[in-house]
């Protein structure tokens, strides 16, 4: 695990995954947007309506996910102080806000024709909304402080401290009795016909290797940041080693 | 021990000769909830209605407002660095503190919660579990405030950035206190709610001070 804490190493690999994911996500959201959105059945009872869940679930689960993978990179950080999980975990958290508002906007979307609301106080809406608080409290604490390496420090026990809440929604829908229904899905058994799994399952592997391909992107663009800073610095420093000379 | 009850009573002592500060406090929560009636309209059985939820709310934040100085001023003055390099373990310095700070706000607040409960014509059977719920809520406040105060020592706008910080994770203080009030009011058995706040106060209590103790390490390194 140490040799990858070098970023060299580190990107080395990142960037013999990035043309897998992003030329996987591209293919799988070809064929699994058309089967999702016209060509899957639509359902018995929700109607043409189902077809919002082939984006709510992928983006939930992403929401969910992206959380774990942050909160075990920055342990990893505090721990092992590893310089790579930190950033893993620092360019995650914007994604995964963005994956719990889409998971939370397409919910509404579906919740207004099915359940005749946009909103219900009903305990997995709240603790997702909730998560997606926890992921902007990460974003604003991490980017609050002059020195950044205290701002990731800070951020990172925050999201170790945050993760309290996932199981919360994982589980919110079993513990309370709520108009959220439970999960049709699980790793045993599922309540679902074939030809509706097909396109969840098409979605979520989209969602999950546009995942990996943006946060490729997003590590180089970290990376490349983090140089031009240091760039700025030495010259800043260099001008006034000169100046002092003269 | 003796560290717990040294700091415990330095704590005390600093807040008794600054008693202003948790006056101050105090007054917040009895002006803020006093808004409410004016925003809302006189009419008893409205306010009654909304008065477990109006108490819970301002008392969460006048606690936030509270938490600002549990450890800005020691940070300040270079006492936190001392302690941090005293030896002593951490996890108790910051019960220490906490605990001072629940005993300075949240046991006013819950005084002052019976009289604020008068205004709003919060019926008669519902005073014993509103200050029950709160007696079991706030030390969760503090708990949980604690390590959202210690993560932003030396931010650059601590105040606001703390409140995005701490209080999605009030959310669930506030369903339960408020669901126990409510449930007197509406009959039904209020032990439920009552009992999963002392679940939090539990979790919190074995939790927080650790995550407190991390955080305050980072911010004097």
């Amino acid at each position: 695990m140490h040799k990858f804490a070098n970023p060299t190493q580190f990107m080395r690999i990142a960037n013999a995954i990035y043309p897998w994911a992003a030329g996987l996500s591209m293919i799988l959201f070809l064929i699994g947007v058309p089967i999702a959105l016209v060509s899957s059945p639509a359902d018995y009872q929700q109607g043409e309506t189902v077809r919002i869940l082939y984006l709510h679930v992928p983006a939930a689960v992403m929401m969910q996910m992206i959380y774990y993978g942050m909160a075990a990179g920055s342990a990893a950080y505090l721990i092992w102080r590893h310089p790579m999980a930190n950033l893993v975990a620092k360019a995650s958290a914007p994604m995964g806000a963005i994956f719990t508002a889409l998971c939370l906007i397409c919910g509404m979307l579906w919740g207004q024709p099915m359940w005749g609301t946009f909103w219900v106080w009903d305990a997995r809406l709240t603790s997702t909304l909730i998560q997606f608080f926890i992921y902007l409290g990460y974003i604003a604490l991490a980017d609050a402080f002059e020195d950044p390496e205290r701002g990731d420090r800070a951020a990172a026990i925050l999201a170790l401290v945050g993760v309290v809440n996932v199981p919360i929604i994982k589980f919110s829908v079993n513990w309370w009795n709520t108009l959220h229904q439970p999960a049709s899905l699980s790793l045993t058994k599922s309540s679902m016909t074939g030809d509706m799994l097909l396109p969840l399952f098409l979605m979520m592997g989209a969602f999950g290797t546009f995942y990996i391909a943006v946060l490729v992107l997003r590590l180089r663009a970290e990376l490349l940041s983090a140089k031009i800073r240091n760039a700025r610095l030495s010259q800043v420093a260099v001008s006034e080693a000169t100046a002092a000379a003269e | 021990m003796s560290v717990f009850s040294a700091l415990l009573a330095r704590d005390l002592k600093l807040a008794l000769r600054q008693s202003a500060d948790s006056m101050t406090v105090v007054a917040f929560f009895a002006i803020a909830t006093v808004l409410f009636p004016f925003g809302i309209g006189p009419e008893a059985n409205v306010l009654a209605r909304i008065a477990g939820g109006v108490l819970w709310v301002t008392a969460l934040l006048a606690a936030l407002l509270s938490l600002d100085r549990l450890f800005t001023v020691d940070y300040e003055d270079g006492t936190l660095d001392q302690l941090v390099l005293s030896g002593a373990p951490l996890p108790m310095v910051v019960l220490a503190k906490v605990t001072a700070h629940w005993l300075t706000t949240g046991v006013p607040l819950i005084i002052m919660s019976p009289v604020l409960a008068l205004t709003l014509h919060l019926p008669a059977q519902g005073y014993a579990p509103m200050m029950l719920a709160l007696l079991l809520g706030t030390p969760t406040v503090s708990l949980v405030g604690a390590v959202g105060a210690a993560l932003v020592l030396g931010t650059r706008r601590g105040g606001v950035l703390l409140s995005l910080l701490v209080l999605p994770l009030y959310i669930p203080v506030l369903i339960f206190g408020t669901a126990s009030v409510e449930a007197v009011i509406t009959g039904v058995e209020t032990n439920g709610p009552l009992l999963i706040l002392a679940g939090f106060a539990v979790l919190a209590l074995t939790l927080c001070p650790w995550a407190t103790a991390a955080a305050l390490r980072q911010a004097v390194e």
